[in-house]
């Protein structure tokens, strides 16, 4: 059986034991339908073009794992942000994993979305908030028949979250072929502040597809700072759907920092409701291997007086392949705007590639949209200035691309986050990095 | 300390030196001075060992070995300096973190040692206190967004942190008002000793009033076609060049 009839077949089969008083039964029954209808995305689709899911989608890949992993938490401690006190919403193979998070109800919600999807109290958020951005078809509308847990916050007006947030989903490999469906819903209200992170990591050398989509709203006055690390097992592949609402004056920063995996596919789109509101994208991608890495985002700029930046710089080792597609899309009431996008690519292999496409379609006569894209070799004259100075080659080149890359983490507000990825680069680039004054 | 014989080099297939010999020894300032187009800078960038150039004849000895089989950081490792025309700017390394990596690799390639930070912190001190250098500018990325006169305090800043054998200035004092001129000129002659010698590349005279030569060598189209002591450039200053131009032809 193909997989896509494997799974739709398989929804009917665990249609109750998912929906054991949900609330969302039938957005699911909807959803499994418009699977039904769109199927899994091909090459042949414009959005599709340079990334192949072909290879990944095996037709022994199942959604969900017939027993329960743990892990200890001596094994996974490296990846939370141990130098500092956060929240934590930690899921292994799918499954929420109580000793390994911090959650909490003080003041807002911390928590599972498994619970949130079954709970009297949450049904409200739910009904105005689940599935309501993230359009349905593909891969969206499988993880919205199948997703069974992920991240729920919840952060009520005025409310500034006292310490970041980080969600974590882990992956033991106990089980080959599993393709699982993480699922986060995170809803600021007016005024409120918050930061969160999100890691994907594989603990085994197993292949694992992750098929993760995430709602963010983002209210009046709101403010939200989302960093994506994505640095993951040679094997593991990782598509991240990323569906941001923003009303009047608020901010959203999504910084997505990829640097491992075999596969990454990225759709990040932003839908920029209320005036005055304001949208950053930045990205690192440093890859290399056969690794490959696809940034698809989209501005949907509705509101005018709205702003939005990106900034995405990628570093392409050996055959590796990267794909950076920004669009823009301006609608006739979005005056006064100010959009900007910039790709800056360097390919150290021959091998490499990149493939780089801004789009933009504006329908507004008085905004203010500039893109630019680079795609090069190091320069030449820097390196011979560093030469110069005594700096072997390969250290200057090292020390070039950190420079180039390190650059996009200026805008990181968690400084022991930046430092963390600023270690990560050098380690990568292969730069001793010092002290500063 | 530098013997050179007979160099001729050019890019591709345009000569551009065209038989340069010079002698330097430790302890001793030349300046090299010439109109535009004459090959100064270019005989800068083929000491410190610019790809671009290719020597096609000649030799260029530097305490027994010829700079011409060596990378260009072999040569810094050696005790070469170049004071750049145009720094380059890199954003992203801070001043700190560049002059930290290009004195530990020095370091590395003598066979000693990182230097203790505490050590390093010293005389970063030391040194931007006697270039006159704000200490936040140490944080900056390296060039971005100096001015002129920053970029060149800058590479006397690197210049003084490496203490080279042999420093050669690139039109130092180009960019430079009248006191950053004095400092730097004041940090160069700071770091004179009998051990190491300085090559001042430029169009004016006026630095050599502050940094005073030995020797004064005219370079005019690939060659060195006039050397003196200090009171020729005085006459360069007067004359121009054209009467050395009449007195070849």
């Amino acid at each position: 059986m193909e997989l896509k009839e494997k799974f739709i077949s398989s929804f009917l089969a665990v249609d109750d034991y998912l929906n054991e008083g949900s609330l969302v039964h039938d957005i699911r029954s909807e959803a499994i339908k418009n699977f039904e209808a769109t199927g899994f995305p091909t090459k042949k689709s414009e959005a599709w073009k340079y990334t192949s899911l072909k290879a990944l989608l095996r037709d022994d890949l199942s959604i969900f794992p017939k027993q329960e992993a743990t892990v200890e938490f001596r094994d996974v401690r490296k990846y939370f942000l141990h130098d500092l006190d956060t929240y934590k919403i930690v899921f292994v193979d799918g499954q929420y994993s109580a000793f390994l998070s911090t959650t909490t109800h003080e003041g807002m919600d911390v928590c599972l979305l498994s619970s949130a999807l079954t709970k009297d109290k949450y049904k409200a958020v739910i009904e105005n908030y689940f599935n309501q951005v993230a359009p349905q078809h593909g891969l969206n509308a499988l993880n919205t028949a199948f997703a069974k847990e992920g991240a729920y916050i919840y952060i009520p007006k005025h409310k500034e979250v006292d310490k970041p947030i980080e969600i974590l989903y882990f992956y033991t490999g106990a089980e080959s072929a599993l393709m699982l469906q993480p699922r986060n819903l995170i809803v600021v209200e007016e005024n409120a502040q918050v930061q969160i992170i999100e890691r994907h990591q594989s603990l085994s050398e197993h292949a694992v597809l992750t098929n993760a989509v995430t709602e963010i709203f983002v209210n009046q006055r709101a403010q939200v700072d989302y960093y994506k690390i994505q640095n993951d097992q040679a094997q593991a592949s990782l598509i991240d759907s990323t569906y941001v609402k923003q009303e009047r004056d608020s901010v959203c920063s999504v910084h997505t920092f990829s640097f491992g995996g075999q596969l990454t596919r990225n759709n990040l789109n932003f839908y920029q409701h209320g005036e005055h509101a304001m949208s950053i994208m930045k990205g690192i991608t440093l890859i290399e291997g056969k690794q490959h890495v696809d940034h698809n985002t989209l501005v949907h700029h509705i509101a005018p007086n709205c702003e939005s930046h990106q900034d995405y710089k990628g570093v392409y080792d050996d055959r590796s392949t990267g794909v950076f597609n920004g669009k823009i899309f301006v609608e006739k009431e979005a005056q006064k705007l100010n959009a900007f996008q910039q790709n800056n690519n360097i390919l150290i292999s021959d091998k490499a590639t990149i493939n780089s496409k801004p789009q933009l379609e504006i329908f507004a006569d008085d905004v203010k949209c500039s893109h630019g894209c680079t795609i090069g070799q190091l320069d030449e004259d820097a390196l011979f200035y560093m030469r110069a100075r005594g700096i072997n080659e390969k250290e200057a080149r090292g020390l070039l691309m950190y420079a180039f890359a390190n650059n996009v983490l200026e805008s990181v507000k968690i400084p022991e986050l930046k430092k963390r990825i600023n270690r990560i680069i050098a380690l990568k680039m292969g730069v001793k990095i010092g002290f500063d004054l | 300390m530098l013997d050179i014989q007979n160099l001729h080099a050019g890019v591709d297939d345009k000569n551009i030196l065209k038989g340069i010999s010079l002698k330097v020894n430790a302890g001793e300032i030349h300046a090299i001075m010439g109109p535009n187009g004459a090959g100064k800078s270019t005989f800068a960038s083929i000491l410190a060992g610019k790809e671009e150039f290719q020597v096609t004849q000649g030799t260029m000895m530097f305490e027994g070995e010829d700079l011409s089989e060596l990378s260009p950081e072999e040569r810094a490792h050696k005790g070469v300096f170049l004071s750049f025309q145009y720094p380059v700017e890199i954003p992203g390394v801070t001043v700190t973190n560049f002059i930290k990596t290009a004195i530990n690799q020095t370091r590395k390639a003598q066979g000693l040692e990182d230097m203790p930070a505490g050590e390093m912190l010293k005389q970063i001190k030391q040194v931007s206190e006697m270039l006159d250098i704000d200490r936040k500018f140490l944080s900056r990325s390296l060039n971005e967004g100096f001015s002129g006169g920053e970029k060149k305090r800058n590479e006397i800043f690197q210049m003084a942190m490496l203490a080279p054998k042999l420093a050669i200035l690139d039109e130092t004092d180009s960019g430079l008002d009248i006191d950053a001129l004095r400092i730097v000129a004041s940090g160069v002659n700071k770091l004179r000793s009998d051990q190491n010698a300085v090559i001042v590349i430029t169009h004016y005279q006026r630095l050599l009033d502050h940094i005073v030569p030995d020797f004064v060598h005219v370079l005019m189209d690939g060659k060195i076609v006039k050397s003196g002591t200090k009171e020729l450039a005085y006459e360069l200053e007067e004359k121009g060049y054209d009467w050395i131009k009449e007195a070849l032809k």
